[in-house]
């Protein structure tokens, strides 16, 4: 019989004889020999079951949370502007710094589920959907900064391709215009390949729904899937290939975030160290996030066989070094400055660190570069409340890391005659608290509708799945 | 219903991804054509014990990849001939002094715009190749074929199949460890 795997059996190499390796006791994705039936009931469960009083009392702590948004945007659509707190020198404000914040956050989805799709980790299979998630939420509490931050939001159309009435089209030189093709062309992506992901697990509940609605409602989701090997064949081939698309989009969408700054020609943004230690920040916020709303689930679900020590570990490993790039970026600014000699860099820096915004500045160092270093010790990973404090701090940690390059630089321009300094007004302030608002609702409504794992990944990685039954 | 309807095909239901990867390469042995197997998860090397591997030694491919490849193509040549069109063509717009038109400053629109259209290549190149969306298959009407998508495997061999035979078929999928060997019929039309 010709079989694809009678030839991959191959020898073990001599030197393995000699040095005789220590084996390692690897500690399995899921936890107790969980069966495969037992990881189907416990994902659908949750769906199914009645829902719980505390995802109501949640979803309307959440929904009012939201509304703040909703009232300050409401105040800022019909008086302008000129309700948020941007002003002269300083015209980007809290806008700017909330919309890279949440889109940072959204980075950490596809990193999960794409690079480290690419790179084999298999224990990212059951983290990945509800990064995928936030992924898309996050990007969507984004959007609304850009979008109304333009002035006449009823116009933020003229932002993209479309023939208007003015008969004159986008430029495509700015680096705005290309963020707009960045965020939009992410969000998309995010969207299908978290759909895509989706679509064996909704059948799934389609053929598990009792109810009318629920056969409908996951019936059309899922489009007919089938289980059918010529179906996986296929789905594992385009999941492989979006996870390969969205490799190269992640770098690229907090690149060109970044050149929102980079390209202008102002101290201490114009550095060419801006792309990668974006894209380290934008990692290690989103590591942050996932963590914060992980381990509740985790607990609230009692999913401690599939989200085990294991994950916690890779996870603030993931955070400890990202957080460690950041530290390091935040270093070589300051040397850059000091060995080009420029002294407006150098005050810049000096600024940055000293200057009006000293507490910002101090705030993030503490929380970027000081609180994941506690991530080398095992037993600060075991903790799991610590654990999740120390994820908040990184959220707010990398908030003020985008508040301090926005605000400091702007404020402390090259002409001492127009500087100025920057505080939000309460419209800001009701705006984005709000936007934790929204994301939790839309984070709520996932966990209730929607497989919070990917079911055929996570049986994919049990010895139940192996054909050769662990003899190979 | 159990008499009435077009058949389909016969069903056998499998408990172990083991006892299925060895039992596909058998109904492959035995010459059947139209058959398929239905598992929770993807079963590493299932394609090659189904349909063996091709003159090079590769299990079958996925044809998904093409799609992908069109889509890239045509996303990098929109975002050029959108920058192209639109700001060197139809309304010349000066900026920064630089040229109307470069490969080089709205490289971000290419690049993201390869990557959009070919993400909607995979997506659609993966529905078209799987006969999606279709929301009603006669598979469907097993009274297990929901435990598929859980924690059973079944495989269904087609009345299609030029050697197929309501008995010796049936007695086949037994004799290679299938439980519970059933006969699926369509629903009839209503």
């Amino acid at each position: 019989m010709s079989s694809a795997t009678t030839d991959t059996v191959k020898q073990s190499p001599e030197i393995l004889k000699k040095v005789k390796p220590a084996k390692l006791d690897e500690v399995p994705l899921v936890l107790n020999k969980r069966s495969l039936h037992w990881i189907t009931e416990k994902i659908c469960g949750i769906v199914e079951a009645k829902t719980p009083a505390w995802w109501w009392w949640c979803f309307i702590f959440a929904l009012a949370i939201a509304s703040f948004t909703g009232m300050g945007l409401l105040v800022l659509v019909s008086s302008g502007v000129g309700e948020w707190g941007n002003n002269n020198p300083v015209n980007w404000g809290w806008a700017i710094v909330n919309f890279v914040f949440w889109i940072g956050i959204g980075h950490a989805g596809t990193l999960i589920s794409a690079i480290l799709c690419l790179l084999k980790q298999k224990w990212r299979t059951s983290i990945n959907r509800g990064s995928e998630a936030m992924t898309v939420f996050a990007v969507m509490c984004a959007g609304i900064f850009p979008l109304f931050h333009v002035g006449r939001v009823w116009f933020a159309w003229w932002l993209f391709p479309i023939p208007n009435a003015n008969n004159i089209w986008p430029q495509f030189k700015s680096p705005l215009e290309w963020d707009v093709f960045a965020v939009s062309t992410y969000f998309t992506v995010s969207i299908l390949f978290w759909y895509m992901g989706m679509i064996p697990d909704l059948a799934v509940l389609r053929d598990r729904a009792q109810k009318m609605w629920r056969k409908y409602f996951y019936g059309f989701l899922s489009m007919g899937w089938n289980n059918s090997n010529t179906h996986w064949r296929n789905f594992e081939m385009a999941y492989l290939l979006l996870a390969g698309l969205s490799t190269p989009l992640v770098l690229s969408v907090h690149t060109i975030v970044s050149f929102d700054f980079a390209i202008a020609n102002l101290p201490g943004w114009h550095t060419t160290i801006f792309p990668p230690y974006f894209v380290a920040g934008a990692i290690f916020s989103g590591f942050g996030m996932v963590m914060t709303l992980l381990l509740p689930v985790r607990a609230v679900f009692g999913l401690h066989d599939l989200i085990n020590q294991k994950h916690i570990d890779n996870m603030c490993k993931i955070t400890l070094a990202t957080g460690s790039l950041v530290g390091y970026a935040y270093a070589m600014e300051f040397f850059i400055a000091w060995y080009g000699a420029n002294s407006y860099e150098g005050f810049a820096f000096i600024n940055r660190a000293f200057g009006n915004y000293w507490w910002a500045y101090w705030i993030m160092v503490s929380c970027n570069v000081i609180c994941p270093q506690l991530f080398w010790f095992k037993a600060i990973r075991e903790n799991t409340p610590l654990v999740w404090v120390i994820s908040i701090f990184v959220n707010v940690g990398m908030w003020f890391e985008r508040f301090v390059i926005a605000n400091t630089t702007l404020s402390r321009d090259f002409l001492p005659s127009s500087w100025g300094y920057y505080s939000p007004t309460v419209v800001d302030i009701f705006t984005f608290f709000g936007t934790f608002g929204f994301f939790s609702v839309l984070f709520l409504l996932f966990l209730r509708f929607l497989p919070l794992m990917p079911l055929a990944e996570v049986k994919s990685v049990t010895p139940m799945a192996d054909p050769h039954a662990g003899k190979h | 219903m159990a008499n009435k309807g077009i058949k389909y095909g016969l069903a056998a239901v499998f408990n172990t991804a083991s006892e299925i990867y060895t039992a596909a390469a058998k109904v492959r042995d035995a010459g059947y054509t139209s058959w398929e197997c239905y598992t929770p998860m993807p079963v590493h090397g299932l394609d090659a014990q189904m349909y063996g591997l091709d003159d090079k030694g590769f299990p079958v491919r996925s044809k998904v990849p093409r799609f992908t490849l069109a889509g890239g193509v045509t996303g990098f040549f929109t975002g050029m001939f959108i920058v192209w069109y639109m700001n060197a063509f139809d309304y010349p717009l000066i900026a920064g002094g630089k040229p109307y038109f470069s490969p080089i400053f709205p490289f971000p629109v290419f690049y993201e715009l390869t990557i959009l259209f070919a993400a909607f290549g995979t997506l659609f190149g993966m529905f078209f190749l799987n006969r999606l969306p279709r929301h009603n298959h006669p598979v469907f009407e097993h009274p297990k074929f929901g435990r598929t998508g859980d924690d059973k495997f079944m495989i269904v061999v087609e009345v299609e199949d030029p050697k197929f035979d309501d008995d010796e078929t049936a007695d086949f999928l037994k004799k290679i460890g299938g439980k519970s060997v059933s006969l699926i019929r369509e629903p009839e039309e209503f």
